[in-house]
């Protein structure tokens, strides 16, 4: 496609995914990421491409796993129940270090809430949602082109660094229609998969494995793997940031809360109010440092969320204590106004100034 | 000296794990040598359960994966689409199959994957200690059982072979026994069958579920599980062909 064209989040996500050579989608029907199970279901096939519908989110999880095992690019796609279900295998999948790409176009929660947009599984996407010591790399799009653009990005960084990749994005962005341009990315130099099972024809046996008794042997993976995580923290941060040089105050938020924030600080700015925003394009990484930085200058930080508030810990361990953290959010399917954001940048600037900051 | 037995290269030259009299042993090298018999060791994944076989790779010298329990149909899936030249098996404990990964192999045989799928009933749950399988016959005392398995407080013994045998996309079921050294040979035929659908590319999965004896957690002696299996298990798990 070398043109753009109107398409929704969800279809452009898979349509990028094929073009970023996927060779086996696995997953199961949830609202509201079906697009994406019904765009591959049709195109993978054309291509000559494995699509499989799955019994459960158990399972889809698990074909990834085994796809991968055999080094073959894998995908699947949920929303935040279907997620939850999903967890065992992506802790498994990072214990065995196969590269993954898992799409959360997450919905209201708990149990099973309803389907409209909602950014709650932030604690989940991040903090590992799984059992044990592992991380997945997690990257929020805010725009139908970044769905694309970022789903060709987590192949590549899944590949280079045999990590799950886990795009989250929300709702609104999976239905709604923009326009996107979808071009195959030049990709990244990937080392070759020579842990791949592949037949041991010619060479020694292979084996892809989670389990390790003996003593020692587990700590010094887990070793290994915080210093991979240690590497992805250092080279593979994305934020976006907005006339933060002289702000009083400093807006963040990630994906579809980022576009509300992007209106309501212009807004502001109209108003005379030194506003800017910073917005994290990796969720983890997480984007600490600029945050930090920041926060030298002592503006306050807004964290706006469709949660009841979990981005804002990850600001607030960012800022340290060194500038005001206020959080406001709206969860369940809530979702924040320009005016409603305004009214909270105009009330905390005021209250700021009186008290003569 | 005319040599008349050897180690087939595919089983390591190790000790295992496994407890004496131990059944897993015995289906561990039936598979070596089907794997050797038909030449396909290059071409061959291997899925290894969680359970008493997870350690499966240290004796089949065949590109292996471990995996989470009861997932390996689901796991074998995302194989076999991928890579439909391969020829991928998987080996799974009745906890593993019958328990926690019903769904899995009930779904796999349900989209007629081309697997082939080894099923070791041993009526209990052999690594975590002896506690009930879905396959503990009745009456039988197992560490979750102590007054053994009553139908109506923990269920009938479950009969998987027998319900993926309706599925239109089984294309062979056969339940096989080690109790004996015919019933091995016979057991040996059966998996050896189930491999070479797969090679000839028979439209559906194949299982072979094998009847193996638990003397520690049976609490006899290898010589009386083997009478076990054949007394009290074929009672409750006829031996046969049910589908192919």
């Amino acid at each position: 496609m070398s043109e753009r064209i109107l398409m929704c989040g969800n279809e452009a996500l898979a349509e990028a995914a094929i073009i970023a050579g996927l060779d086996a989608y696995f997953g199961y029907p949830i609202t509201p990421q079906n697009e994406i199970p019904t765009y591959m279901s049709q195109r993978m096939p054309e291509e000559g491409r494995i699509f499989v519908q799955s019994e459960s989110e158990l399972a889809a999880i698990n074909m990834v796993f085994g796809a991968s095992a055999t080094g073959k690019r894998a995908m699947t796609s949920s929303s935040s129940p279907g997620i939850s279900l999903m967890q065992e295998g992506l802790s498994y999948l990072a214990a065995a270090e196969l590269p993954a790409v898992v799409v959360n176009i997450m919905r209201g929660g708990p149990g099973l809430g309803n389907i409209a947009p909602s950014q709650s599984d932030y604690f989940q996407a991040t903090k590992g949602g799984g059992h044990g010591d592992y991380r997945n790399i997690v990257l929020a799009p805010a725009s139908v082109q970044e769905m694309a653009d970022l789903t060709q990005l987590a192949f590549d960084l899944a590949d280079q660094y045999q990590m799950t990749v886990m795009i989250l994005a929300d709702g609104f962005l999976g239905q709604m229609m923009e326009p996107v341009l979808i071009e195959k990315k030049v990709s990244r130099k990937l080392p070759s998969k020579d842990w791949a099972l592949t037949g041991s024809n010619d060479r020694s046996q292979r084996i892809v494995r989670s389990l390790w008794l003996k003593e020692g042997v587990l700590e010094a993976l887990n070793n290994k793997l915080q210093a991979k995580y240690k590497i992805v923290e250092q080279n593979e941060v994305l934020y976006e940031q907005y006339e933060t040089q002289d702000a009083d105050i400093i807006v963040v938020a990630y994906g579809i809360a980022a576009r509300i924030v992007r209106s309501a600080v212009d807004k502001a700015r109209q108003v005379g109010i030194k506003a800017g925003w910073i917005r994290p394009i990796t969720l983890w990484p997480f984007p600490t440092e600029i945050i930090s930085k920041t926060a030298d200058e002592m503006p306050i930080f807004l964290v706006i969320e469709l949660s009841c508030g979990q981005m804002v810990e990850d600001v607030k361990l960012s800022v340290a204590g060194k500038a005001p953290v206020i959080f406001y959010g709206r969860s369940g399917g809530g979702v924040p106004t320009v005016e409603e954001i305004l009214e909270q940048i105009m009330q905390l600037t005021t209250s700021a100034m009186r008290s003569n900051r | 000296m005319r040599t008349v037995f050897k180690r087939t290269p595919t089983l390591k030259d190790v000790p295992t794990h496994y407890c004496p009299g131990c059944g897993h042993g015995i289906a561990h090298r039936l598979i070596a040598e089907i794997i050797d018999e038909l030449g396909i060791r290059g071409r061959t994944i291997g899925i290894a359960p969680v359970g008493c076989a997870v350690l499966a790779y240290d004796y089949l010298d065949v590109d292996m994966v471990e995996v989470a329990h009861g997932r390996a149909p689901a796991v074998a899936t995302g194989m076999k689409r991928t890579n439909p030249d391969m020829i991928i098996f998987s080996y799974q404990g009745d906890g593993d199959l019958a328990s926690i990964g019903t769904a899995e192999i009930v779904h796999a045989a349900h989209r007629a994957e081309q697997i082939t799928v080894i099923f070791i009933n041993n009526a209990v749950y052999g690594m975590t200690g002896g506690q009930m399988a879905p396959t503990t016959v009745l009456n039988q005392v197992t560490s979750t059982t102590p007054r053994g398995r009553q139908a109506l407080v923990q269920g009938y013994p479950m009969q998987i072979s027998e319900m993926l045998a309706v599925l239109p996309g089984a294309v062979y079921i056969e339940r096989c026994s080690l109790s004996g050294t015919s019933q091995i040979m016979n057991a040996k035929r059966a998996v050896k069958h189930a491999f070479q659908l797969q090679l000839d590319g028979a439209p559906g999965l194949s299982l072979v579920e094998i009847l193996s004896p638990c003397p520690t957690y049976w609490r006899m002696t290898p010589v009386k599980a083997m009478e076990w299996i054949e007394k009290e298990m074929t009672q409750v798990f006829p031996l046969g062909k049910l589908k192919g």
